[in-house]
């Protein structure tokens, strides 16, 4: 079980992510842009953080780097939700910091799958 | 453990639709040529949400349809691409395409199918110029061939950078994940390994020589290390002896082009498929639309209608089953009848009643597949009214409403145009500059509806500015200056409007070239289609044009009433209610005939036996009943004998094989095999305001 930020200005994915880590026992707690995220962040510690890339206010690539910035969060696996399976994104995320990305669309079995790959 | 996601739906429909009315009103802000960076990136944004959610929950014809959208914002973004006005008008058109087919998702409704195709076959065309990269991955992709599963297993070398840790990846969890994958032995190199002086806690020093045994996929295998393949080193070697390479990090790019290839070249697959499916050219109701824009004069080459229709399986497979129905009502019918006794009565009842509901169905079936969402004709104009506000320096609010209203396909294809007239001249013509507004008393924006609904088997279509009025004065001496009439001729108002439906009547030369066509043209289209065209205009109020069409097969609910010792049908809609009157309760009034006083409002009654020249049964009108209708925002006042039953009644039109006869709006049949007249509210009014048509009809009745 761990404590999860999952971050999307959609509330359906939003939703849809909250509900599947809920039933798969992770506390889970969620952010509509990047910036409610890095405040969320700063009040408690999170296992994960998953981010949808494209969000207004502050994107997921920008939060992924601020959130590198922050010592509590140097090693804590960010996974970037991204619609664009292209190399120039994979990059950029990776440039951010990013642990890793799950391409959309993904279903909950799919997310998962991907989240056993970085937490215990 | 199975989620069920479809419990997400509403709220992915509700932020949908919150997205697609921003995409709308970020469109209509842009100039094209001089887009702000920051609007195309909110449309970027809102499409990209859109297909993000359309995918994850599966409807992937919007997920498609979105992909298109995205790729090309995508490179508009990127100064790739030109935002001309064409690229404007054209996402306009999708966004209200994106918005049909949410809807008919959300109520499982047949989508439509033939606008999609063509919308898409239009954004890939405009796509099409700039598809290099396709090329340029293809080559990629050729490369990944060799990526094939080895029988035997995987030689694994993988040593991660030193900062490996600081991406949140955890070498471990790697391991343990690639042990799952078959029989697994690891070998650990610490040759790096520092004292532990020296050692910085945070990095990566070791590395690993791995064995995989078994029949594994290689993508399997590189798939656990896809996140890392630029923070470790990093080979991969077939235990089987045939195909061993060794592969370097940028193999582990492979599924990465591969999903790049299939991305792009879906646009192309899918319209291709949708060719194959239909062997029929795609009707070209759309690209009418387009002409409209393009050359919103032009009504007169309104191009012909395809002949066939495209249909989903989907909407065959649904009038399969409402056949299927008909077919069970029917036997169980006949069955009835084969041993029918009277205390089956109720039993026979039941089944009517059936058979009436299959009946239904199948109608309503049956027309919706040559029914369109008028919305299509009213797509454009919201880009057309910026246009000519931008090019006027007027303001202008417009409200479209009835956008669902359902049409028949070939009367959308002819009344593009002459409404699209019809809604420039009123922001040309009828409203004023935001100056002159002020100047009058009335606010700064102007207000331009344009309304659709249906009335009576009638599509009724109102295009309705707050504007100036027409100009009485001007419209008269233009008459007289293009010798339409004589100077000296006395006319009402209401019939001096009328004259711009006159040939070649154009009233402002400044715009001459927008409107020279006129509205003749208007009333050629619209009478092509057995409408009528109506123009009320009061000065400095505005002016209101009203189009009515015949729907061509149209089934209506019908109120049979008796008028000396004939039948006649009202269409139910129109009727208000029925009251009765007395001698005592009329006042005639010369010119306006009799009136009655129903609270407050005085409204004509009109003896129908007069209308039709028939020798009266009941003249007295405490002996009859009058039946109040109304037809568009007046009321009048039928005096019948008696009100008989109601049903519904197919109309038939009288043009079709006698001639249009004023008053009338058809015949039908009715179950006794009796022909029936239909009353038509508004050709009555008309009527009453203007007896002399009645000398069309004088050998009608």
């Amino acid at each position: 079980m761990a404590t999860i930020l999952a971050v999307d200005d959609s509330a359906s994915m939003r939703q849809m992510v909250s509900f599947t880590l809920k039933a798969a026992n992770h506390d889970v707690v969620d952010a509509e842009d990047g910036l409610q995220a890095l405040e969320l962040a700063q009040m408690q510690s999170f296992d994960l953080v998953l981010t949808d890339v494209n969000m207004p206010v502050m994107d997921g690539l920008e939060l992924t780097k601020k959130l590198r910035e922050l010592e509590s969060y140097r090693f804590t696996p960010i996974l970037v939700l991204t619609t664009e399976s292209g190399t120039d994104k994979k990059e950029q995320g990776r440039v951010a910091g990013a642990t890793g990305w799950l391409v959309k669309p993904f279903n909950p079995e799919k997310l998962l799958a991907t989240i056993k790959k970085v937490l215990d | 453990m199975v989620i069920d996601i479809s419990q997400f739906h509403d709220v992915f429909f509700e932020e949908s639709f919150e997205g697609l009315d921003i995409m709308q009103s970020e469109l209509l802000e842009l100039k094209p040529g001089a887009a702000d960076p920051d609007s195309i990136n909110i449309i970027f944004r809102a499409v990209h949400s859109l297909k993000g959610g359309a995918g994850t929950f599966g409807f992937t014809a919007i997920s498609e349809l979105t992909g298109i959208l995205e790729s090309m914002l995508n490179d508009m973004r990127n100064g790739q691409k030109d935002i001309t006005a064409e690229a404007v008008e054209l996402l306009l058109e999708s966004v209200g395409l994106l918005r049909g087919m949410l809807t008919a998702i959300k109520h499982k409704a047949p989508a439509d199918d033939v606008l999609r195709a063509d919308i898409q076959n239009r954004l890939t065309l405009m796509m099409a110029a700039e598809t290099d990269d396709v090329l340029e991955s293809d080559n990629l992709n050729d490369d990944s061939s060799a990526a094939t599963q080895a029988v035997g297993g995987w030689e694994i070398y993988f040593k991660p950078h030193p900062h490996l840790f600081q991406t949140g990846n955890d070498p471990v969890r790697m391991l343990r994940e690639l042990a799952t994958l078959g029989e697994f032995s690891s070998e650990v190199l610490d040759e790096k390994l520092p004292p532990f002086s020296d050692l910085e806690p945070e990095d990566s020093y070791l590395a690993w020589q791995l064995t995989l045994k078994g029949d594994i996929p290689k993508e399997e295998v590189l798939e656990i290390f896809e996140w890392v393949d630029e923070d470790c080193d990093f080979t991969i070697q077939a235990l089987a002896v045939e195909v061993s390479e060794p592969v370097e990090e940028s193999m582990l790019d492979e599924p990465e082009v591969t999903e790049l290839t299939s991305e792009a070249e879906l646009p192309e697959q899918t319209v291709s498929n949708d060719e194959a499916v239909a062997d029929a050219p795609l009707p070209e109701l759309s690209l009418q639309t387009v002409d409209t824009v393009a050359d919103g004069t032009n009504g007169k080459t309104a191009p012909t209608a395809s002949s066939s229709i495209r249909l989903g399986p989907d909407k065959v497979n649904s009038l399969m089953d409402l056949v299927g129905e008909l077919v069970i009502t029917q036997s169980m019918l006949s069955q009835l009848a084969d041993n029918f006794s009277p205390e089956m009565l109720p039993d026979l009842i039941d089944g009517l009643a059936q058979l009436e509901r299959n009946t239904r169905d199948m109608q309503e079936g049956i027309s919706g597949i040559r029914m369109l969402p008028i919305h299509t004709a009213f797509n454009h104009f919201p880009t057309l009214i910026k246009d000519l506000a931008d090019k006027t320096g007027k303001k202008v609010e417009l409200r479209l409403t009835g956008e669902q209203t359902e049409v028949d396909k070939s009367i959308m294809d002819k009344i593009g145009a002459p409404l699209a007239l019809l809604v420039r001249n009123a922001l040309d013509h009828g409203l004023e500059t935001p100056n002159v507004r002020l100047a009058s008393g009335k606010s700064e924006t102007g207000s331009l509806e344009v309304k659709a609904f249906h009335q009576g088997g009638n599509l009724i279509i109102e295009v309705h500015d707050d504007g100036a009025g027409l100009d009485e004065q001007k419209i008269f001496s233009k008459a007289v200056e293009k010798g339409l009439l004589s100077a000296n001729v006395e006319l009402s108002v209401d019939k001096i409007h009328k004259l711009i439906f006159l040939p070649g009547f154009s009233t402002d030369d400044v715009l001459a070239d927008e409107s020279e066509h006129g509205m003749d043209v208007v009333r050629n289209n619209i009478e092509s289609l057995n409408g009528v065209i109506d123009v009320q205009s009061t000065k400095g109020e505005g002016t209101t044009f009203t189009i009515c069409v015949p729907l061509p097969f149209a089934i209506i609910d019908g109120q049979t009433v008796s008028v000396a010792n004939e039948k006649y049908i009202l269409p139910l809609v129109s009727i208000i209610e029925t009251l009765e009157i007395n001698e005592t309760d009329i006042k005639h009034v010369t010119g306006k005939g009799e009136l009655y006083t129903l609270r407050d409002k005085y409204i004509p009654i009109i003896r129908l036996y007069d209308v039709f020249n028939l020798k009266p049964v009941i003249s007295d009108l405490a002996d009859g009943l009058v039946v109040v209708v109304e037809a568009r925002g007046q009321q009048i006042g039928l005096f019948i004998d008696d009100l008989l039953g109601q049903q519904q009644v197919v109309i038939k039109r009288l043009e079709d094989n006698y001639r249009k006869v004023q008053g009338l709006s058809g015949a039908t049949v009715l179950g006794d095999g009796s022909v029936t007249l239909i009353l038509d509210v508004a050709g009555l009014l008309a009527l009453y305001r203007d007896p002399s048509l009645a000398m069309h009809n004088e050998r009608a009745a």
